[in-house]
């Protein structure tokens, strides 16, 4: 996917964004929000009375201005969905592009190769992919591995390696064979591929209201129920109290008090929450997985790749009795300079701090290097009839022929307890010492984990490590707990054991064995680079495959629900203030009394019915930014987030209808308005 | 505002705690059919001939159809009987008055509003209802109204509670064990307690009196009025033996009489709180609600006593001393701070028994009962009712603020859906919407206008009040309304039985829902709900709802006769 981060208000997608506000005008698709179907209908009453102000001598000035501003509300509302959409639907037509009209190597009954046209290719037809050609849909390699350049979707440009069997064999249509030729059983039918999934997901079309989402439509709507029995009955208390209500005005105060505000931008919150996961290279494959992601209050956590960085580093020299640390770090680094791991050069780099700059590889040059293999399991140089190794204790016990000293053994017993992994260093007839090779922690996770904490969710990570190193892992970098000598099935059965407590699950992973753990999880992320199983059975793919996103996720996921909350809490707020400018201005007439209630000291009835209408059409437009950006998210614990919003909110929806009113009054009456 | 008052208030506040956890505890015990009372040897053998009489097997709950359905039978049967009773008393035994029966209209107002707990009262006491209709065919209801309110809160926090499960109670078991263990053992304490201030207890004709004035015969109504207060304090029903209800020296005798009747009517609701607390394991929550009724509960007083010890500015204007306060209506034994209390409390709870007159109470002094009453008798609240009305709008102020924590809201680890916000939503829809269309229709026929003895905006708080008394059960009334008509013994005992019932059903619907889901544990991370920041959250709920649904109908109402009171000439 490109990743040309749009600004929220880029012209490409504020002009389209227009257009389609008037034409999601269509009554159809209004019904669907009853809260804007209700100010559209309200809208057209007005209008209607409009037309026939001239007939019944009425002043027509006003009432154009009160309908124009109704249907103002429904188009900035419209206008809000719009724009929402407007990010989804440039990325989808980029995405369109880059697939073009493409041919496929099918292997026939025969065996033979033939070309075909990539939508004749069905679920497990075999294809050839050569280098330079584009695959044309999703399949898993089943012969060959070859470098692929995945840009077209993750937007990185480095290429990856797929190849049969294990976890990396699924290649994604649309992406390009660079190197080597695979064959392919093709996994998905026309229509049904990754490239066109991802299609439908930016852009929204299938996009369908979220379980929190049709609550809160049942509330909104509830309230507009309400709402419209206040206003249909003031007419009835009009005529007992001798107070005339027009039309125009009782719309007026109707649309001003029914949530508007949260009712124009419910939609547009839901579609960029889904967007801000796309920022993020995430594809979630529903709203629910969003929703699900802001309940999480389990983390499962895969050791490597997501807690530490996926090697280890040297962090000390433990020397045998009887030998200098600077001859021992000598003789390490003399094992390792041949040895291009990352391992093997933390060695050196540690080495270094020893004082050892000075040695360097033509000083070795009649030196043998004797690299590592699976069966031998050290590493090391001959120089000069001198073997040196460094290997793990019991390869190095087998070599030297002997038991190792007891102060090395108990060095050795006391690293793995520390959860780290030691290699002995020796040479045929001497052993020098140890290694301490450590697990490194991500930078910034202990702190995460803390505010993670403070919100209630709890970490938990997951490793094939003993319990030991587990444990000395876990405690690094802050986990609350650890699940040690994980097996697939442990993870799986984890899972359930927590979702049975109550709790709301999100991992993430790759493997096909993973597939079942993903597919019970609440949240499931499957990396990109992963097997097509996994994918399929979770509800999130990172097509940066980058675990450590799952706590992005979790945030994006609070987001847009405290989103959604905090426009819901700020459009009922206003209502007190909308009451305050219209009420008195309503009964002055008949009631001189009451102007004692026209708090804000509006100029005239008029100004303030307007004033009111003006600013509930004017706060969607002025909401929007939030709507799609997100509020602040800061992770704080429960009860600090309810404080603090509440007072923004809560308080701030209170109070800033005063202050908008009042100035809008005042400068419509500086125009001559009303 | 004199320190006598001040020191009452702060005595009632300090009894009405210290009453709050023993009364509560005990509830605890009631509600539970396992549980033992102090009370068993007495009452235990009476309870299981209870059940072997009408065939319960008290161990099987229901699920709350079943629940709702048992509930809706006996309150049916139980309003035939009533009406049968009020049609025929004329044959029926202890009616030394030889009173007649009741016209159709006002046997089905008076059987509806005794069946909902609200004891409206469209007839006067001591001139149409005989002993035996007294005791027994509205005192049944005195019991049994208030018992199925506790039932129904009772049904609601066992849904919140309990995890997984299907059954949220039975509702026949609820009901026996309240009305034996609960309500009996304190009517017969308060009954005797209120004699002893010289309340009267008989079955005797009315006495006859010579007054001072020459020749007048003043007829004195004799009756079991003790007996009767009590339960109609303490189940919040309020429908008073005499028409004067409790400003009657015979209903009530005293100044403790007077005390205690109004802390009997706060005594159950208020303990219902500590009941939902120790239920679902928080007792923090209990107290947080507890602490969101009583900030209403204060401010409804404060704002009533402030303005009816300032009286009426235009009386002043005429030489009547500003000090006395407003005393139109009021009685001179209780004075201003006591009506002010007794009625915000009246119609806070759901009681609807008077000791003053709220029609004469200033506009803004007469606001506070009205708006109380339009809160949803949430504040404190009748019987069960109470607890249940408020807890609706524990759920609906989570749904609203709890996403503001960035999950999606949770009751106590009840997750909210969109099942929970549509029976939540009813039960606040249809009492507002009731009331609003029964008021406009009042307000332009000639049959709601022919009721009327004031006009102007006076008029319209008359039928305002009638109306938000009949659908929020509260039974006292502004007066100045005759309501005793057909049209309206009618369409308020239709909004009496629809704000009753139309509001129970989605209540149980609610607790049934809430009872099957999950419970998620609770962390950090969960909705609190509990402390000053979830009770201001809940009180700023019920005063936006309250005031956006109703803000309208006061402005033309008591709102506008304030101003006019302070701003114009004219006197009312």
């Amino acid at each position: 996917m490109t990743t040309k981060a749009l600004s929220i208000f880029d012209r490409s997608i504020l002009v389209p964004a227009v257009v389609n506000a008037f034409r999601k005008l269509h009554p159809r698709g209004m019904v669907r929000n009853p809260v804007m179907f209700v100010t559209l209908a309200g809208a057209v009453v007005t209008t209607a009375e409009l037309a026939a102000a001239p007939f019944r001598g009425e002043d027509i000035g006003f009432i154009l201005q009160i309908a124009v501003w109704l249907w103002f509300t429904v188009l900035f509302a419209n206008f809000a969905e719009a724009m929402a959409e407007g990010r989804g639907k440039a990325q989808a037509a980029t995405l369109r592009k880059s697939r073009t009209q493409t041919l496929a190597n099918r292997r026939g009954r025969g065996g033979f190769l033939e070309t075909v046209p990539a939508e004749t290719l069905r679920k497990n037809d075999v294809m050839v992919v050569k280098a330079g050609e584009v695959i044309p849909t999703d399949g898993d390699v089943i012969e060959g591995a070859a470098t692929v350049d995945e840009s077209a979707i993750t937007g990185e440009s480095a290429p990856v390696i797929r190849e049969s069997g294990g976890d990396r064999s699924a290649v994604t249509g649309g992406t390009r064979v660079l190197s080597d030729e695979i064959v392919v059983r093709v996994t998905a039918d026309p229509g049904e591929s990754f490239m066109d999934h991802m299609i439908t997901l930016v852009e929204g079309a299938s996009r369908q209201k979220t379980p929190n989402e049709i609550a809160l439509t049942i509330l909104l709507a509830a309230l507009t129920i309400i709402f419209l029995i206040v206003i249909m009955t003031l007419k009835p208390f009009g005529v007992y109290s001798r107070v005339t209500f027009s039309i125009p005005v009782l719309v007026a105060l109707l649309v001003c008090l029914i949530p508007t505000t949260i009712g124009g931008l419910l939609s547009a919150i839901g579609i960029a929450g889904i967007d801000r996961l796309v920022q993020k290279n995430v594809l979630a494959m529903s709203g629910r997985a969003v929703e699900a992601a802001g309940d999480v209050d389990v983390l499962l956590l895969d050791k490597t790749g997501t807690i530490t960085i996926g090697n280890r580093q040297a962090s000390e020299f433990f020397p045998a009795a009887g030998v200098k640390p600077e001859e021992l770090a000598a003789i390490a680094q003399m094992a390792s300079f041949a040895d291009e791991t990352p391992e093997g050069k933390s060695i050196v780099f540690l080495a270094k701090g020893f004082g050892l700059r000075g040695r360097e590889l033509h000083d070795l040059s009649h030196a043998q290097f004797v690299p590592f293999t699976a069966k031998t399991r050290m590493s090391g140089v001959d120089v000069e009839n001198r073997q040196y190794r460094k290997g793990a204790a019991d390869a190095i016990r087998e070599f030297i022929g002997t038991a190792l000293p007891a102060e090395v053994e108990a060095d050795v017993d006391r690293i793995s307890q520390m959860g780290g992994t030691p290699l002995v260093v020796a040479d045929s007839q001497k052993v020098f010492g140890v290694i301490y090779l450590k697990d490194i922690v991500k930078g910034g996770l202990p702190d995460r984990f803390k505010r993670f904490r403070a919100m209630g969710i709890r970490t938990i990570m997951i490793t094939g490590d003993n319990p030991l190193t587990a444990a000395t892992i876990a405690k690094e970098a802050g986990l609350d707990d650890f699940l040690a000598e994980a097996r697939p099935e442990d993870k799986l059965a984890l899972i359930r054991r927590e979702q049975a407590a109550g709790h709301l699950v999100a991992m993430t992973g790759d493997g096909t064995n993973d597939a079942p753990a993903l597919a019970q999880a609440d949240v499931g992320v499957a990396m990109n680079s992963g097997t097509q199983a996994a994918k399929e059975a979770g509800n999130m793919v990172d097509l940066d495959s980058n675990p450590t996103k799952l706590i992005e996720i979790v945030e994006i996921g609070k987001q847009l629900l405290m989103t959604r909350g905090a426009l819901t809490t700020f459009s009922v707020a206003n209502d007190v203030a909308k009451y305050f400018a219209i009420i008195p201005a309503m009964l002055v007439a008949t009631f001189p009394q009451i102007a004692a209630l026209n708090v804000m000291n509006l100029h005239s009835s008029r100004s303030a019915i307007l004033s009111a209408i003006i600013f509930n059409a004017l706060i969607i437009v002025a909401l929007i930014p939030i709507a799609l950006r997100g509020v602040t998210f800061r992770p704080m614990g429960a009860v600090a987030i309810l404080r603090r919003n509440l007072l923004i909110y809560g308080l701030g929806g209170l109070v800033a209808p005063f202050i908008g009113i009042k100035l809008i009054d005042i400068a419509i009456t500086w125009l001559h308005l009303a | 505002m004199n320190p006598m008052g001040w020191l009452q208030l702060f005595v009632f506040i300090f009894l009405l705690v210290a009453l709050t956890k023993p009364l509560g505890l005990y509830l605890v015990r009631v509600f539970d059919p396992e549980a033992g009372t102090f009370v068993d040897p007495v009452i235990k053998p009476v309870e299981r001939l209870f059940y072997r009489f009408l065939g319960i097997n008290p161990a099987e709950e229901q699920d709350w159809k079943g629940y709702a359905a048992s509930l809706l039978i006996f309150s049916v049967v139980g309003m035939l009987f009533t009406y049968g009773i009020l049609r025929l008393q004329q044959w029926l035994p202890l009616n030394p008055q030889g009173l007649g029966p009741l016209s159709p209209d006002l046997a089905f107002n008076t059987s509806a509003s005794f069946t909902t707990n609200t004891n409206w009262q469209s007839y006067v006491g001591e001139s149409t209802m005989s002993y035996f209709s007294q005791m027994v065919a509205l005192s049944f209801h005195n019991f049994a109204s208030a018992a199925v309110g506790g039932a129904v809160a009772a049904a609601l926090v066992r849904g919140v509670s309990r995890d997984k499960m299907a059954g949220i109670g039975n509702f026949w078991v609820d009901l026996i064990r309240q009305s034996l263990y609960l309500y009996l053992p304190l009517c017969l304490l308060l009954a005797v307690f209120l004699v002893s201030q010289g309340m009267i207890q008989n079955f005797s004709p009315y006495a006859s009196a010579k007054t001072i004035e020459t020749g007048a015969v003043q007829t004195i109504a004799q009756g079991p009025v003790a007996s009767q207060v009590a339960i109609k304090m303490l189940g919040t029903n309020g429908g008073g033996f005499m028409n004067a209800n409790a400003s009657h020296p015979y209903e009530n005798p005293t100044p403790l009489s007077n005390f205690l009747q109004m802390l009997a009517i706060f005594a159950i609701p208020s303990s219902l709180t500590y009941y939902l607390g120790r239920m679902v394991k928080n007792q923090k929550h209990g107290w947080s609600v507890w602490s969101a009724m009583f900030l209403l509960f204060l401010a409804g007083v404060l704002v009533c006593w402030w303005a009816e010890s300032r009286g009426n500015p235009r009386l002043t204007a005429l030489g009547v001393d500003a000090a006395y306060g407003s005393m139109e209506g009021k009685e001179v034994r209780f004075g201003i701070f006591n009506s002010a209390l007794f009625a915000t409390i009246t119609t806070d709870a759901s009681c609807g028994a008077v000791n003053a007159m709220h029609d004469s109470f200033t506009p803004l002094g007469g606001l506070v009962p009205l708006f109380n009453m339009q809160l949803g008798e949430v504040v404190f609240g009748g019987v069960g009712s109470g607890l249940y009305g408020m807890m609706i709008f524990v759920v609906l102020a989570i749904f609203l603020a709890g996403l503001m924590i960035g999950r999606t809201p949770e009751y106590l680890g009840k997750k909210i859906e969109a099942f929970d916000v549509k029976a939540a939503a009813l039960a606040v829809l249809i009492p507002a919407v009731l009331l609003l269309g029964f008021t406009a229709w009042a307000t332009i026929s000639r049959w709601g206008i022919a009721g009327l003895n004031n006009s102007g905006p006076h008029g319209f708080s008359e039928i305002l009040y009638a109306f938000t008394s009949a659908i929020n059960n509260n039974g006292s009334a502004f007066a100045g309304l005759s309501a005793n008509t057909p049209w309206y013994n009618t369409t308020l005992g239709l909004a009496m039985l629809c704000g009753r019932f139309f509001v129970i059903i989605p209540v149980l619907a609610l607790a049934g829902n809430l009872a099957g889901k999950k419970t998620v544990p609770q962390s950090a991370g969960s909705f609190p709900a509990f402390g000053p920041t979830f009770t201001l959250l809940l009180v700023g709920t019920i005063l936006l709802v309250g005031s956006l649904t109703f803000l309208p109908a006061l402005s033309l109402g008591p709102v506008v006769e304030h101003f006019l009171m302070i701003n114009s000439q004219n006197l009312f």
